[in-house]
């Protein structure tokens, strides 16, 4: 898969997609919303009735236990690796309650940005369609590949720079292979739309 | 020309304070981005550039300092400040605390 970005004259980028690439990016990008959740409440509550509930609502004061969930809303406060003390704890806890809702939803709006981006495209034959993303827009995707990158290595249980190593050498019939594949090929679009953002 | 007072008034109330009551200087807080596997090194510089507005070397320097050293302290001030700075990376999907200065 070649995908990668180019900058447009006059601002923004561009990438060529296949009909494949476009259908992985979507599945991959609603699978990523799925895990995010709604931005305003848990994922399993009801929606509040009053919209002023909504607005004054307050995340949740525990880390999330599934691991990409915990990779995308880490702790605040604590050294990595070392389990948090009490006083660490109750911040970690106080921030995430205040600031959890607002990061949910500013990720979903990136995430929604991106599959909005993929349904207004129309594939023309083997050819494909091409993707162009304005200034504001490129952020978005950018946000989003790198959320998506984040989700997909922490399922691939990537915890340091040779675990990589190791997974981009696995065998074809390794059934992390296709998982691996498009950790790459993200990389590859992220890699080349930051090239693309660069001054 | 004026001439010494009789009476030296003395402040009483400033011996008459417990060490307790002089606020401690503000140690400054400072945001700090650890190392991870999965962001790409051109990324950690463009979030450095985008958000902080720091120059490409110093971003880059910071970056290579989070991937060598395994951490890197990329800005300070108040804790209020800070957790805006952490909440911002948690945004870009870079792994941040916050912590005083010591």
């Amino acid at each position: 898969m070649a995908g990668h970005f180019e900058a447009v004259p006059g601002g923004g980028a561009a990438v060529a997609l296949d009909e494949l690439e476009i259908s992985i990016l979507r599945t991959l990008t609603v699978q990523l919303l799925e895990l995010i959740g709604p931005g305003d409440a848990p994922a399993d509550a009801a929606p509040p009735a009053d919209p002023l509930d909504a607005l004054f609502a307050e995340g949740p004061s525990k880390p999330p236990s599934d691991p990409a969930l915990a990779r995308l809303f880490p702790d605040a406060y604590g050294e990595p690796g070392k389990g948090p003390d009490d006083q660490e704890r109750a911040r970690s806890g106080e921030f995430r309650r205040y600031t959890e809702p607002e990061l949910r939803e500013s990720k979903r709006e990136n995430a929604l940005a991106v599959v909005r981006g993929l349904d207004l495209l129309t594939v023309q034959g083997e050819g494909g369609a091409v993707l162009k993303v304005g200034p504001e827009e490129s952020r978005q995707w950018l946000a989003t590949l790198n959320d998506l990158r984040l989700a997909i290595g922490a399922r691939l249980d990537i915890r340091d720079d040779d675990d990589g190593e190791v997974l981009f050498r696995l065998p074809d019939e390794d059934e992390r292979k296709p998982m691996v594949m498009a950790y790459l090929w993200l990389g590859g679009l992220q890699e080349t739309l930051i090239e693309t953002l660069m001054p | 020309m004026s001439v010494a007072p009789t009476e030296i008034e003395r402040p009483e109330t400033v011996e008459s304070q417990s060490p307790a009551a002089v606020p401690e200087p503000d140690v400054p807080w400072v945001t700090i981005v650890h190392n991870d596997p999965v962001n790409l090194m051109s990324y950690v510089t463009y979030v450095f550039q985008a958000y902080f507005g720091y120059p490409r070397e110093k971003a880059r320097k910071l970056m290579m300092d989070v991937h060598t050293k395994g951490r890197a302290i990329v800005s300070s001030g108040s804790r209020e400040e800070m957790e805006r700075d952490v909440q911002a990376m948690h945004g870009y999907g870079l792994w941040a605390t916050l912590q005083q200065d010591r």
